[in-house]
């Protein structure tokens, strides 16, 4: 009899360990892959594109129903796992159903964060999280007008940008001075912001919202200096929090998120794995792809008993999915007292570019308007590549270093 | 002047301007435009042009030309017209006469005036003045060779020509570049020996220069120490039997005497190699080589003439000629190379201080009376008058109290010139007529008249070899410009001696010239081999048509004259040449700890002098941009400076500030720095200020090439360029702004090298300030590494290059080559735009196609280039690529990538 492994979470974190698992050993368990949301998987990364109209749903999924079938996986969508019975080493699926497990992945992922003002459970006011939010706010923009998006982060513009395809007015709110200030500096912000704006975006920055004011449904927000502004859809998108509930009823160690080791097992019990952005590692969480890719690997590679891989930790990057818009950046692009600054700006060309060193090598990266090498800084940074030789020609891109060193 | 071109625009036959080679040119305009090509038929150069000669179109435009009759007053300059600005200069030299005498005032004038006006002035000041005040900036160059000459030969007379020297089996040339100095005859030297390997040619020089890299042998002797090795030459080519005792009985004099000095002092190589510094096996196979070769030409130029004992290194070379008879015949005899355009001219009207006219001698009462009964002068100069060194040192002690200085730039080219400018700062009245309006030393000038350029000027001019030929116009003259010598006459006249100068055209005044050099000139009077008497009584048309001519021209002999000295007469007073004694002497300046090196001057190929024509030409300010200081990587390590970065050479006169250069030509304990840069192009590059004022006790020419100096670093916090889109409009200067520049003319730009002891606030505020961009909304690109002090920045107008800055703490800026290729862009493309911060162009390999894979930055050339090579799913993409493997959102793209090649590889 094959053990069985259990996967709670039909996303991109769960099914990623799943297929990297399939790769390394095709046989090894009887696979079980529980879901919330009614479908086989899709790449939730490219939601933007769908409510921008540049894709359709059908060209994200990446799994459909099936894959499973193909793989023996048998799929539980739309019937969440409600607890885990450590004990007994049972799953219980919200349909009452009981399921056993050798070992049990978590992949739950995170849900948005919505603040809790007075109104937000007022209709029309959703989140950006998955294909029914974006379905939500499609029927809005076919109805509607106004709509103002909280937050100015890479979702909200993201999610701002694909309301302004639809044809709506949109106003972004951030409380921030600049937009994603957690991967932009001011000048980039401030490029970024002015693009935008050229399209018709507007934007109320240093803005607190006070109130999602309405009866029925939303019509307004109202701000701390009380201020409105009309609104007919209000998304909020001023950020994630991992979804650990299951983790934290069934004993789990979870600190911010589920606290895993460098081989994704977590904590507490060795059965127990979990990948994604619902996972704690050496500190940190994740909320981008990439890391998650890793992990995927890793953790695949462990429960195929191959005990070889470690993760240890990523470094990440960023780019905004606003066709038309480049923007790159990655690691500490802020900088303090002992790092230095290489800057380029091109404002004619719309191009501004910034690499922040240390000890001469790359700790930063910031690309507005020409983000090609942006992969490749990348690269040096996670490698910790000395650039000292590189440094006169290094903002000038990978062609030119390599063209010169050749 | 036949059009023998194509398109049928006439070309003006003309002479070179620059060197004393004298080479033909055709000039050819076509509207604003000149072409110059080489002149074939003349007998110089057959057609050949060096880079300065091909550049001359470049040279005659009419930017920064003086254009009017100009005086100072207290609110700066004003203009005013010409008769009173003559009217000026009369009163105000006339004042200065009377109340001080003629011998308070002085002129100084050059080796670029036509002979023309030469002998017009050299007439008005001895003959009409009454003093010998009017020196030369030929003084700087060759009259070590003039004074040389006459001991020797009792006359000034280059003996060799052009010819003599492809016929020599044997040419010396002692302190002379001529492949830079004197390109065209170098070139025709070089292609004898070739036609002839049997030639050889030796170099005596202290540096290794582009003329001693050709040589067979180079003698790279310590500097100033030439006497001894002719000497030390006479004294070997008496101990092996080489001299012509019968010659020497026959035609000479003092030979015993100088032999026996020349064996005192140098009698034994191995000392003489010690002297010379020299290995004792080069030198004797130098000695070796001059004994057994008939046919020796020694050819000089300043690394001889210029220098505290430059006449007796002329004489002990002309010493070993006379020793062994090798002069007056083909192929062999001392040669003096000079180095401008009308040195030659100069001499022969005796426009030299210490000289009286067409070979005629100041001290002479014959001579003397000959030539007052001649110009009906109302009296006559009878003494020698200041020498250019001392004339500026008689300004500077308030002796000489007026001074008309033409077509040289003195505060530039003079020794010690920072006393040549502080006496023309403090001088009653300072005259200058010059092309040009912005010169170091037309900033003094109290008042200035426009003068004739190469091109719009009409005359005569002689070169190395005596050959007389025409400079004619081809272009009309610039704003009111007029010859020199009608100035001179209209002052003349104005002193009432219009009678005498009533010269209406240039070939009337040659005439006299012609008829002046025939004046008494034979046997039974005073007779000179200066003789062009067949030249005198030419009209218009025929001096209009003067061919290419070397001189005597005689009016009474048919055909060619006699070889020179041929018939072993010389023109002392016995008809003998003259030995003369030399004793060695060091070099004046000492070296001590303070001033531990040797400073040597000169030329670089494709400068001329201070550069107020070749600095116009952007072709020529690309081979050497910068002035520079060149030393042996030692004695750089013992200065403490590094090669690209600057340096400041001081003398106990002065100093500049220049790049180090490393080049390896320089012996150990010698410096060289160029003698071109000067305040026009140049914040603190005039040489001139550290040289010693140490002159020939005959010759008065200044020891140039040999002071004392000392180098250091010159520290600056940042190193730059700037390449600026020439606009008058904009008034953009990014000079105050440095603490040392050097400014170099662009095709169409201005590129400033600039360096700077700080930043003032951050560098984007800097460059702004020094590029005179206010507009904040400027196209302007920057790129910034401030802590390293790496800072760029390129504004762009109109989608053109307008102006840019590169500057970093260190001398390691990128090639200005590229960048200022694009200021003739119409306009960039947008593989430019990407290069421009670079300072060079992307290369070719680098475009990678439109990115489809932002994720990893794969662009689609790329991907193409993979699917060709078989990769032909996503995943084997992926794979090889990584593209499409992140969040995957370009492998639709990558599929339809895939089918189109699959597409167009099933269509073909």
């Amino acid at each position: 009899m094959k053990p069985r492994l259990v996967v709670i979470g039909n996303g991109m974190a769960g099914v990623r360990t799943v297929e990297e698992l399939l790769k390394l050993d095709p046989d090894g368990y009887r696979i079980t892959v529980f879901g919330a949301e009614p479908h086989g998987n899709y790449n939730r990364i490219l939601l933007s594109p769908v409510l921008a109209g540049e894709k359709r749903f059908e060209d994200i999924v990446t799994h459909d129903r099936a894959w499973y079938a193909r793989h023996g996986i048998a799929l539980q969508a739309g019937n969440p796992v409600v607890g885990i019975d450590r004990a007994r080493r049972v799953v219980v699926a919200q349909d009452g159903h009981e399921i056993a497990y050798d070992r049990l992945l978590i992949a739950t992922g995170s849900r948005p964060f919505v603040i809790p003002v007075p109104g937000h459970r007022l209709p029309g006011v959703i989140a950006f999280r998955d294909i029914h939010d974006v379905e939500t706010m499609l029927a809005a923009a076919r109805s509607h007008r106004h709509a103002v998006v909280i937050g100015g982060g890479l979702l909200g513009l993201e999610a701002a940008n694909g309301l302004l395809r639809q044809g709506m007015s949109v106003s972004v709110v951030h409380v921030n001075d600049r937009l994603m200030e957690r991967q932009l500096d001011q000048p980039a912000a401030r490029l970024l912001k002015a693009a935008l704006e050229k399209r018709g975006m507007r934007f109320l920055l240093e803005a607190n919202t006070a109130e999602i004011v309405g009866d029925h449904r939303v019509t307004a927000v109202r701000f701390q200096d009380g201020s409105e502004i009309a609104a007919d859809l209000v998304v909020m998108a001023v950020g994630i929090r991992p979804n650990v509930d299951l983790a934290k009823a069934a004993g789990l160690h979870v600190e911010r998120a589920i606290v895993v080791d460098d081989t994704l097992q977590t904590a507490t019990d060795p059965r127990i794995y979990a990948v994604g952005e619902c996972v704690q590692h050496r500190k940190s969480v994740y909320g981008l792809v990439a890391p998650l890719w890793e992990q995927a690997r890793v953790c695949a590679a462990h429960l195929a008993g191959l005990g070889h891989r470690r993760y240890g930790g990523s470094v990440t990057a960023t780019r905004l999915k606003v066709t038309g818009i480049d923007l790159y950046s990655a690691g500490d692009f802020i900088g303090g007292p002992d790092t230095e600054d290489l800057l380029l700006r091109d404002p004619g060309r719309g191009v501004y570019k910034r690499l922040v060193l240390k000890d001469n090598r790359i700790v930063g990266v910031v690309l507005y308007g020409e983000v090609s090498d942006g992969p490749w800084y990348f690269e040096l940074m996670q490698a910790g590549r000395d650039i000292g030789p590189l440094r006169q020609r290094l903002l000038f891109g990978r062609a030119y270093c390599e063209s010169q060193a050749a | 002047m036949d059009g023998s071109n194509q398109d049928d625009v006439p070309s003006v036959a003309t002479t070179c301007p620059y060197c004393g080679t004298g080479c033909g040119v055709r000039a050819t305009v076509r509207g604003t435009a000149v072409t110059v090509a080489g002149d074939v038929a003349h007998p110089t150069n057959y057609g050949r042009l060096c880079v300065k000669g091909a550049a001359l179109g470049e040279t005659v435009s009419t930017t920064g030309r003086l254009r009017h009759p100009m005086r100072r007053t207290a609110n700066g300059l004003e203009r005013l017209p010409w008769p009173d600005a003559l009217d000026a200069v009369a009163d105000g030299f006339r004042q200065i006469i009377e109340r001080h005498g003629p011998d308070s005032v002085a002129w100084y004038v050059s080796g670029q005036l036509l002979t023309e006006d030469y002998y017009v002035a050299n007439k008005l000041v001895k003959g009409f003045v009454g003093t010998a005040n009017i020196d030369t900036n030929s003084r700087l160059c060759m009259s070590s060779a003039v004074a040389g000459h006459k001991r020797a030969f009792g006359e000034d007379i280059v003996p060799v020509s052009y010819a003599d020297l492809e016929e020599a089996d044997l040419v010396v040339l002692v302190g002379s570049n001529t492949a830079w100095c004197h390109p065209i005859l170098f070139q025709r030297l070089l292609k004898a020996r070739e036609q002839r390997p049997s030639m050889k040619l030796v170099v005596i020089d202290p540096r290794r220069t582009a003329t001693s890299e050709m040589a067979d042998l180079h003698l790279p002797v310590r500097p100033g120490t030439d006497v001894w090795l002719f000497n030390g030459l006479l004294s070997y080519l008496h101990q092996h039997g080489v001299i012509d005792t019968g010659f020497i009985e026959a035609h000479t004099q003092g030979f015993a005497r100088t032999l026996a000095i020349a064996d005192n002092t140098a009698g034994d190589l191995r000392s003489v190699a010690a002297a010379c510094k020299l290995d004792p096996g080069v030198l004797t196979a130098f000695c070796q080589l001059f004994a057994s070769s008939e046919r020796v030409i020694t050819a000089f130029s300043m690394g001889v003439n210029q220098s505290s004992s430059g006449t007796d290194k002329v004489n002990s070379i002309i010493n070993c000629h006379l020793a062994t008879g090798r002069i007056g015949k083909p192929g062999a005899g001392p040669f003096s190379i000079t180095g401008q355009p009308n040195a030659m001219g100069g001499r022969e009207v005796g426009g030299l201080s210490n000289m009286l006219a067409a070979h005629l001698e100041l001290d002479v009462p014959a001579h003397r009376a000959r030539v007052q009964a001649f110009w009906q002068s109302p009296r006559i100069a009878d003494k020698p008058g200041l020498k250019a060194v001392d004339l500026f040192e008689a300004i500077d002690e308030g002796k000489v109290r007026a001074v008309w200085i033409m077509a040289t730039n003195p505060v530039v080219s003079l020794p010690d010139a920072d006393r040549v400018r502080r006496a023309l700062a403090k001088c009653e009245l300072v005259v200058v007529s010059d092309v040009m309006a912005d010169t170091d030393t037309t900033a003094y000038a109290h008042l200035l008249l426009p003068a004739q350029g190469w091109g719009e000027k009409d005359g005569t001019v002689t070169n190395s070899e005596r050959c007389i030929s025409r400079q004619r116009a081809f272009l009309p003259p610039v704003g009111q410009a007029r010859p020199d010598w009608w100035a001179l006459s209209e002052v003349a006249r104005r002193w009432g001696h219009g009678e005498q100068f009533p010269y209406r055209s240039a070939h009337e005044i040659f005439d006299e010239h012609a008829r002046l050099t025939a004046d008494g000139n034979h046997d039974d009077a005073l007779p000179r081999y200066l003789n062009l008497g067949g030249l005198a009584g030419l009209d218009r048309t025929d001096y209009d048509r003067l061919p290419p001519t070397r001189w005597p021209v005689l009016s009474d002999t048919l055909g060619e004259p006699a070889r020179v000295f041929a018939d072993g007469r010389y023109y002392t007073a016995d008809r003998r040449a003259r030995f003369v004694p030399t004793r060695p002497q060091p070099p004046a300046g000492r070296l001590d700890e303070d001033y531990p090196l040797v400073l040597n001057t000169g030329r670089v190929r494709d400068q001329w002098h201070t550069m107020t024509r070749t600095g116009l030409s952007p072709r020529l300010a690309t081979h050497v941009a910068e002035p520079f200081v060149d030393l042996h990587p030692q004695d750089a390590l013992l200065s403490g400076v590094r090669e690209h970065e600057l340096a400041r050479v001081s003398s106990a006169h002065g100093s500049c500030v220049v790049r180090v250069r490393l080049s390896g030509d320089l012996p150990r304990k010698s410096v060289f720095v160029p003698i071109h840069w000067n305040s026009q192009f140049a914040s603190d590059a005039r040489v001139g200020r550290l040289v010693n004022p140490v002159v020939d006790p005959v010759s008065g020419e200044p020891e140039f090439k040999h002071t004392p100096v000392r180098v250091e670093p010159f520290s600056v916090a940042w190193h730059g360029f700037a390449l600026l889109r020439d606009d008058p409009a904009a008034g953009r200067d990014p000079r105050p702004h440095a603490a040392w520049w050097t400014r170099i003319t662009g095709d169409g730009y201005t590129r400033y090298e600039l360096a700077g002891r700080r930043v003032d606030g951050d560098w984007p505020a800097q460059a702004r300030r020094l590029l005179g961009v206010s507009d904040p909304d400027a196209d302007w690109l920057e790129y910034e590494d401030p802590t390293a002090g790496v800072f760029r920045a390129v504004q762009v107008v109109d989608g053109r290059i307008h102006a840019c800055l590169f500057a970093s703490p260190r001398p390691d800026l990128p090639s200005r080559a590229w960048l200022s290729s694009l200021f003739g862009k119409a306009q960039l493309d947008a593989a430019d735009r990407v290069g421009l911060l670079i300072g060079e162009p992307l290369a070719r390999g680098a475009d990678t196609g439109a990115t489809v894979c932002s994720c990893f930055g794969v662009g689609r050339k790329t991907i193409e280039a993979a699917i060709r090579g078989g990769c032909t799913t996503p995943a084997a993409l992926g794979a090889q690529l990584k593209c499409g493997t992140n969040c995957g959102s370009c492998v639709p793209e990558l599929k339809g990538i895939i089918a189109e090649l699959r597409a167009r590889q099933t269509a073909t």
